[in-house]
């Protein structure tokens, strides 16, 4: 087993000023799933990118794979030859392609005057998925498909073009549950067949149910290579960020007078008769499985579509609500789960996508949006909520996961809203983030906001809520409180 | 202090100062040149001449400009304008003629009502309906044409009173009414995109209208309201083409409108919507203008002056390119 598949020794990459990898090794096993685990910017990409032949690396560096000679880079060639894949977050796939096309696609690469022979593609697509075992219509246009099933066309084209190595840049981000288990029980079905699989996730649960090792990156350096053998997710986070991670279990706070009051809501196929009540600084947490009806019933707070039954109150009142508009008016914020296309308006600056919600209080007088007021607005927010920004005219996407939810918060904070709702507000967070963006909204809560906290996370939801209510098929299945479980048995429940 | 301070926030560093550079550039180039090759060029006779013919497919241009901003098109601009003039021609000289300068300015005020309209009309599908508006102002487009040809019955009107002719050759302060009219209408919509809620909403709504949607903004009024000041901004083309020649017809000034669309890209906006300055846009057209009368003076084709027209965007694009990448 301990057949060496790739060995990297002092690699090191330098970027203008700054060195991104510093003197790090790695080694990977044949057949072996490992993590490739640490923050953002700690240079795993940076990292794959050299091992996958994009980046050429700084003098000293030497690869070595089984028993061939040892050479100081790898060529894209090279990657090729050894079967070094790596399947993206954005997968690469053709969208209007079948996914029999998509599959063998490598196949002409090298050769991109031979016909495509339909029948023969169809067949070697076959060949491959019923390798992998899983539920593929060769036939099918690629963008038909699901995230997950797009996600294991991609891997279905790896195995085609031999893969020996496959990084997979966090291929859990946007799967539901029941996806990522199938995804786990695929990742150990190829490294059962001798193929070594590099992981690359933020969610630390997976890190440690799939992966034998892990190797943890921070700040260009190696902070180590451990066997997931007895590791825990504390320590993981720890190693990853290099601080002590002291969040306890939120003391539920004694609840204020109800805030939001749902009276059997109800909307035709997507929730049942929910009733709840949100009280004055408290942090409900609401999970379930992707489906259950969590990010339907929260479009239905934040006024985007209409109940088809029931009632909502808000502060003991009748509230309806005809537009999103409607619900800011109403004190109601909403911090979409999709912050990629929803949550902020990725290439306009960051100024912009701060002010965005509170136009009307900037112009003023009327006819005249100051644009020093704009910027102050937006300096503001960043310093109250720690956001890390260069520039405030430089676009949102510039910023990392982290700050851009910061600046989501922001935006919805500039509103000054008394109930606030967080659609898995740590998507795409790294660690170290997420930690900073619960204290935030932690603080919130302490200062008399409600929160209504929205994730399949358990342990977010678990270290973060005052009261726990579990959607199941769109009908409200359990309500608890942390206190009186563990987060063991609120994922029990989730899963149930 | 403050004015410098305000200077350098309107000419913000990165990709915005970068447009406005390579348009003034451009213009700088283009004006030095034909004026060492082209003789006459610097004569008032010429430069009058420039400031009078600009101001058509500049208005066209900013009615175009604010559309593909917020991420659209409206390719219904030069009709719009012809639909406006009409309107005018055909109020000023049959109901309102014998009321004098009041009959003038109520012509002009219907004109503009009706190319307003022609926007709202599309503004309104666009929002309600949803569907792209490169199908929707296309249908506009054709229907106005179809419209227009058919209260015609393909003529035109032509004979205004002198009061009107005014607009089109006229001088205030040294400069010519068109230009006047132009540079006024170019200073208000600068403003109005910048320090408006409403401006600001339509660079959002070019970037991602869903994610604008979700913040709060009403983007159909958005989108209303764009497309309406786009149809009053070729209303007012119009009323400038029928000062100008002192009659109008279906048709006019039709081939203006594949070079707008490229004025705006010329000047930097972004095809896919979201970014695009008036300044950039206004020099960017000055140096089209530029070319198009040097190359006159020398003896050129005016179908050569197209031609250099679209050679320059090419050529403007791939110099643009590896900026854009870096930032």
């Amino acid at each position: 087993m301990d057949d060496i598949a790739l060995r990297a020794e002092r690699v090191s990459k330098v970027f203008g000023q700054s060195r991104v990898l510093d003197d790090v090794s790695f080694e990977l096993r044949r057949g072996e799933v490992l993590c490739l685990a640490g923050e953002n910017g700690c240079g795993k990409s940076t990292l794959i990118k050299i091992l996958n032949g994009v980046y050429t690396p700084e003098a000293g560096a030497t690869f070595s794979f089984g028993n061939a000679d040892a050479v100081s880079r790898i060529t894209p060639h090279d990657a090729r030859a050894l079967g070094i894949h790596v399947i993206w977050q954005d997968l690469a796939l053709f969208p209007h392609l079948s996914v029999a096309e998509n599959i063998v696609f490598d196949d002409y690469v090298a050769s991109p005057f031979r016909p495509l022979s339909r029948r023969a593609a169809r067949h070697q697509a076959r060949e491959v998925i019923e390798r992998l075992g899983v539920p593929l219509d060769p036939d099918t246009r690629v963008e038909d498909l699901s995230i997950a099933r797009r996600q294991l066309v991609a891997i279905c084209r790896v195995l085609r073009a031999g893969a020996r190595i496959v990084f997979m840049d966090e291929p859990t981000a946007s799967l539901t549950r029941n996806e990522v288990q199938t995804l786990l029980e695929i990742t150990r079905s190829l490294s059962a067949q001798g193929i070594s699989i590099v992981f690359v996730s933020h969610r630390l649960s997976e890190v440690l149910a799939v992966c034998q090792r892990v190797t943890v990156l921070r700040n260009g350096t190696l902070v180590g290579t451990y066997s997931t053998e007895g590791m825990t997710q504390t320590r993981l986070s720890q190693l990853m960020t290099g601080r002590e991670l002291t969040l306890t279990p939120r003391q539920a706070a004694c609840t204020g007078e109800p805030v939001l009051e749902l009276r059997n809501l109800s909307r035709t196929g997507e929730f049942e008769e929910v009733s709840l009540t949100l009280h004055r600084g408290e942090i409900l947490g609401l999970t379930g499985l992707l489906g259950a009806g969590r990010t339907e019933l929260a479009h239905v707070l934040f006024g985007m579509n209409r109940p088809t039954g029931g009632e909502l109150l808000k502060n003991g009142k009748p509230l309806t609500l005809r537009s999103n508009r409607d619900a800011i008016r109403n004190g109601i914020a909403y911090v979409s789960e999709d912050r990629l296309h929803l949550g902020l308006v990725q290439n306009q600056s960051i100024n912009m996508n701060t002010a965005v919600t509170v136009l009307d209080e900037l112009e003023k007088p009327r006819g005249f949006l100051s644009p020093r007021r704009l910027r102050e607005l937006t300096a503001r927010w960043i310093q109250r909520l720690g956001t890390k920004v260069s520039d405030a005219e430089l676009a949102v996407s510039s910023l990392s996961g982290g700050n851009q939810q910061r600046i989501v918060l922001a935006k919805w904070l500039a509103t000054q809203p008394d109930v606030l709702i967080l659609d898995c507000p740590t998507v795409g967070v790294d660690v170290g983030a997420k930690a900073g963006i619960f204290e935030i909204i932690r603080q919130l809560a302490d200062e008399g906001m409600s929160i209504i906290l929205i994730s399949d996370e358990a342990g977010e939801i678990w270290m973060n809520s005052d009261r726990v209510v579990v959607l199941k098929a769109g009908r409200i299945s359990r309500e608890l409180t942390p206190n009186a479980t563990t987060e063991a048995s609120l994922e029990e429940i989730i899963n149930a | 202090m403050s004015a410098v301070s305000a200077l350098r926030r309107t000419f913000r560093p990165g990709a915005e100062s970068l447009e406005i550079g390579i348009m003034a550039l451009l213009l700088v180039v283009s004006f030095a040149f034909f004026a060492l090759m082209a003789p006459g060029f610097l004569s008032a006779v010429n430069v009058r001449s420039m400031a009078v013919q600009l101001p058509e497919l500049g208005l066209l241009s900013l009615a175009m400009l604010v559309p593909i901003i917020s991420g659209g098109l409206n390719l219904a601009v030069t009709f719009t304008a012809n639909i406006a003039g009409l309107t005018t021609a055909w109020l000023v000289q049959n109901a309102l003629g014998d009321a004098g300068v009041i009959g003038i300015i109520a012509g002009i005020g219907a004109g503009l009502a009706v190319g307003s309209a022609a926007g709202l009309l599309i503004g309104v599908i666009v929002a309600r309906v949803g569907a792209h508006p490169i199908l929707v102002s296309l249908g506009a487009m054709i229907f106005l044409q179809g419209l227009g040809e058919f209260l015609t019955r393909g003529g035109g009107i032509s004979g205004m009173p002198a009061g009107f002719q005014w607009l089109g050759s006229g001088s205030l302060i040294g400069i010519p009414v068109p230009m006047l009219i132009f540079l006024l209408s170019a200073g208000g919509l600068a403003y109005f995109m910048q320090f408006t809620r409403t401006g600001f909403s339509i660079h959002m709504i070019g970037s991602n209208l869903r994610a604008t949607e979700y913040s709060g903004i009403d983007v159909r009024r958005v989108l209303i309201v764009l497309y309406t000041l786009s149809g009053l901004l070729a209303a007012i083309a119009g009323m400038v083409m029928l000062a100008r020649f002192n009659s109008v017809r279906v048709g006019h000034g039709e081939s203006y409108l594949l070079i707008t669309v490229l004025a705006c890209f010329l000047a930097g906006a972004n095809p896919f919507g979201g970014f695009g300055r008036v300044l950039p846009l206004v020099l960017g057209l000055m140096s089209l203008q530029v070319i198009a009368s040097g190359m006159n003076l020398m003896g050129a084709s005016q179908h050569l002056a197209t031609a250099v027209w679209g050679a320059f965007l090419i050529v403007v694009m791939t110099l643009r390119m590896p900026f854009l990448k870096r930032s």
